[in-house]
């Protein structure tokens, strides 16, 4: 018996399919099963073919999507027809002989009338997916008390509504659980044992980020429409308020980067997030945010591009783009979370160097790492620190914080006095000025994005420019020295390197560790921080191995490019762009192609 | 020292960086206006702020000695929203140009009436690009000749009155840099306007299109007996073409989006992750 199976549903999109999918593998978690989804759908609301994937581990904690799914259900014969050759030698095909009969392969079948056992037997077809799900728990272990318990959570407005709906779906599982025990006979090897008894939550990407945007006491919130960043605005809709803080949809994504400059201007907290095809319309602004040294926090939802591209497949081919967004040479910052639980602690962080360093921080995630659900250990959402940004203090100390500042001036600002007094851009050793927030007290000036002298006058003069640039700029090698440096993952004496970044993370260390399995020795690396680059942790890397492979899911080698750029590295270049992330199998062959 | 917010004159609102007008510009009217309606406000320096988008008119953050941005062509009304919901209780003017307000961000105007966040824009119109130096702009007649349109501007000329008045802005006003008292006036009104005010202020640029003769003549109050509220009868007047009104055309107090959101708001509290997070367990 193995305590691991990795099952995948194709139907039709708009059938239930995902959210089918979601309720097992929620069902899964909260039974204390390891889970680990992916998903691909079509752009459109309803129609086109969808497929939800997700690992399921009784027993140890699971990092990529899987290599190929052990069980395949198939709601329709479009879903067998792309899915089949997918399906490992010897897995499960399941399917409704009322759709197709499938061809001979190297697989154990296991027809079940969906269609009928919905329609006629339960007498309302929406249920399909129910029964579906009673199904794999008859045949794969997920209890169906568990299952039980995940709808009943989901569906209990609606029930409230209509409790007919709920008695059908309760219908459903069970007629066709009962079906399966007592009508087939099981010929696989899938069986999920128990599971110990563990503290874990289960939640995608996109809402560990909103977790991670309320614990960094963000303030404001501004936003478009767009997939797949959408629901980091809907849930910030919602929550924000709660917390304090308020929220704006923009008429476009100029207009919502434009807003939150203007709300951290105010002296508050304040993001927005996008996919690329608005962060390209936000390009003036953040060079703007980085000449007038204004804290704001961008995420970028990657997407297949170019232009309008696959907007619900995944890729990570904005990395280019976040480097370089802006006319001039702009500092920015750039974080990329490689996991459900680092969208949380790195928005945190986010947050803190766009208010540390007052520059725009922009936070690469994607598509598939939007919509993963994974389970994480309770423990990493714990409270993090939040730094503020430095307010000016007149009293010499920069480090006072303005509250206190504006309690001993206690009163307004002496305008003759401050033009004098505060330079708002004054040069430091670290870059870093004190920044004035409007309010009762407070130093005024105008922040601008002309270059301009420390008091933020305009100032074309040569000396000054080049002095601004490098104040500016000192601010990054600063934070490169701060920053918490990636941790390397396998062997000490590795022959073969692997460099990463973002959502790949998982399915690199899965393959890092079958290979070495194998006998091979390898290592890999996956900065959370991509601007700027932790270079002596790199270069240290670098020179440790024979042998650098850098996986992506973009076609032009985008972070293969950074790094020979900086370290003159020569990489192995392994690009995946058709939309789908990598598998660890994938990578796996990449270095046994290297050894 | 502290200076008390009662005692500020009009001087205190002057910076020390001298304007870079050219001599005669329309645009040191507005300035003064400005100068004028905040000290008869009496509003604190450090609880003011001025955003502003690019163009010559755009400067204007710099010569003031309040809180300012001087932001991104065309995106002052944004950036000025933004600040407005976040911090309600800052006096927030967003100025600019005919370019900045009509043309590359004009997109904006819609959604800041829509919204009728209590902000107050001043949009110098000299119905050319100044910056630039002399091509046309959206509010440029029709068959003007510029560096831009050799052969005479082919499209229409835009009304920002009658634009405003049909988009129903709660505060529609125009005023004129040649008589900065009373379009200092119109600003204080606006200023203490709740809700989205816009005030066009007619601003020559006597480098690249002189109209202060053709403005001085067309100019004129609003009839005596004309009724703010009517807001049919406010278009009519707008879409007068020989005359350029000036005064307040409309003016509606109705519900603005930064007190509305407050309400939705709850007092701030301490965010708690493991209450949070309890959710996905």
């Amino acid at each position: 018996m193995l305590n691991e199976v990795t099952i995948r549903i194709g139907g039709e999109s708009g059938e239930g399919t995902i959210s089918g999918g979601d309720l097992l593998a929620l069902a899964a978690a909260r039974w204390g099963y390891h889970v680990y989804t992916f998903r691909t759908f079509p752009a459109e609301i309803l129609g086109g073919p969808c497929m939800f994937q997700v690992r399921i581990s009784s027993d140890h904690p699971v990092k990529s999507m899987g290599d190929n799914a052990d069980v395949l259900v198939c709601l329709n014969k479009e879903a067998y027809d792309r899915s089949v050759h997918e399906l490992r030698h010897g897995g499960v095909l399941i399917y409704d002989p009322s759709d197709f009969t499938p061809e001979a392969g190297d697989y154990i079948t296991y027809a079940i009338p969906f269609n009928e056992i919905a329609r006629k037997q339960v007498q309302l077809f929406q249920t399909k997916n129910m029964v579906m799900l009673g199904a794999l728990s008859g045949l794969f272990g997920p209890p169906l008390e568990a299952i039980y318990q995940v709808v009943e959570s989901k569906l209990s407005k609606s029930r409230k509504a209509n409790p007919i709906l709920m008695e059908k779906n309760t219908l459903a599982l069970q007629i066709a659980r009962d079906y399966v025990t007592q009508t087939l006979t099981k010929r696989d090897p899938y069986q999920l044992g128990v599971a110990e008894k563990a503290d874990r939550v289960v939640l995608n990407g996109n809402q560990s980020l909103v977790a991670g945007a309320l614990a960094a006491q963000c303030g404001f919130y501004a936003g478009y429409p767009i997939t797949p960043a959408s629901d980091i605005m809907e849930s910030l809709a919602k929550e924000l308020p709660q917390q304090g803080g308020t929220f704006l949809q923009a008429e476009d994504e100029i207009a919502a980067l434009a807003a939150v400059v203007g709300a951290s201007f105010g002296g508050v907290r304040a993001m927005t997030a996008t996919s690329g095809p608005g962060l390209s319309l936000m390009t003036e602004l953040i060079g703007y945010a980085s000449m007038a040294e204004i804290p704001v926090v961008i995420v970028d939802a990657q997407r297949a591009g170019p232009s309008t591209g696959m907007p619900t497949k995944m890729e990570q081919s904005d990395l280019s783009f976040a480097l370089n967004a802006s006319h001039g040479d702009t500092p920015r910052m750039i974080v990329a979370p490689a996991n459900v639980a680092d969208c949380y602690s790195l928005m945190i962080q986010a947050f803190n160097m766009a208010e540390r360093y007052q520059m725009p921080v922009i936070l690469l995630t994607d598509q598939s790492l939007t919509a993963r659900v994974e389970s994480v250990e309770r423990s990493a959402f714990r409270p993090m620190a939040v730094e503020r940004r430095m307010e000016y203090s007149p009293n010499g100390a920069n480090g006072m914080n303005g509250a206190s500042a504006k309690a001993q001036n206690n009163g307004h600002a002496d305008a003759a006095q401050d033009a004098h007094e505060y330079a708002r851009y004054a040069f430091t050793a670290t870059g870093i000025s004190a920044i004035s927030t409007p309010g009762p007290g407070a130093h005024p000036y105008s922040a601008t994005g002309l270059e301009h002298d420390e008091h933020g006058h305009p100032d074309y003069e040569p000396e000054d420019h080049m002095a601004m640039m490098e104040k500016r700029f000192r601010k990054l090698d600063i934070a490169a020295e701060e920053l918490p440096r990636p941790q390397r993952y396998g062997d000490v004496d590795a022959t073969i390197g692997i460099i990463g970044w973002g959502s790949t993370e998982g399915a690199i260390q899965e393959a890092v560790d079958r290979a070495r399995e194998k006998g091979y020795k390898v290592a890999s690396l996956h900065p959370r921080v991509l601007s700027p680059l932790p270079d002596r942790t790199i270069r240290d890397f670098i020179r440790s191995v024979k042998t650098v492979i850098v996986p992506e899911c973009n076609y032009s080698g985008q972070l293969a490019n950074l790094l020979g750029a900086k370290y003159g590295l020569q990489a192995i270049r392994v690009n995946k762009f058709g939309g789908i992330p990598f598998t660890a199998g994938e990578i796996l062959r990449a270095i046994e192609e290297v050894s | 020292m502290v200076q008390s917010a009662v005692s500020l004159t009009l001087k205190d609102y002057k910076s020390d960086v001298k304007p870079t007008w050219c001599p005669g510009c329309g645009d040191f009217g507005v300035l003064n206006a400005v100068y004028r309606s905040l000290a008869e406000l009496k509003l604190p320096l450090d609880e003011t702020a001025i955003i502003s988008g690019i163009g010559c008119s755009s400067r204007f953050p710099h010569f003031m000695s309040t809180f300012g941005m001087h932001s991104v062509h065309g995106r002052a009304l944004p950036v000025a929203q933004g600040l407005k919901m976040s911090r309600p209780d800052l006096t927030v003017v967003a100025v600019g140009g005919d370019g900045d307000m009509f043309s590359i961000g004009a997109g904006h105007l819609i959604h800041a009436a829509l919204r009728n966040i209590d902000i107050t824009v001043v949009v110098m119109d000299n119905e050319i690009y100044g910056l630039t130096k002399g091509q046309t702009s959206p509010t440029s007649p029709h068959g003007h000749i510029t560096k831009s349109t050799p052969y005479g501007l082919l499209a229409s000329q835009f009304n920002p009155i009658a634009t405003a008045l049909s988009l129903n802005v709660s505060f529609v006003a125009r005023g004129y840099s040649a008589k900065p008292k009373d379009l200092a006036a119109l600003i204080q009104q606006g200023i203490r306007h709740k809700g989205f005010s816009f005030i066009q202020a007619l601003s020559p640029c006597p480098t690249f299109y002189n109209t202060f003769n053709t403005w001085d003549e067309a100019v004129a109050a609003l009839p005596a007996d004309h009724d703010a509220h009517d807001r049919g009868k406010a278009m009519t007047l707008a879409l007068e073409t020989e005359k350029q009104y000036l005064g307040v055309f409309f003016q509606e107090e109705r519900a603005t989006m930064d007190q509305a959101v407050h309400e939705v708001v709850q007092q701030a509290k301490d965010f708690e992750i493991g209450s949070y997070i309890a959710r996905f367990a």
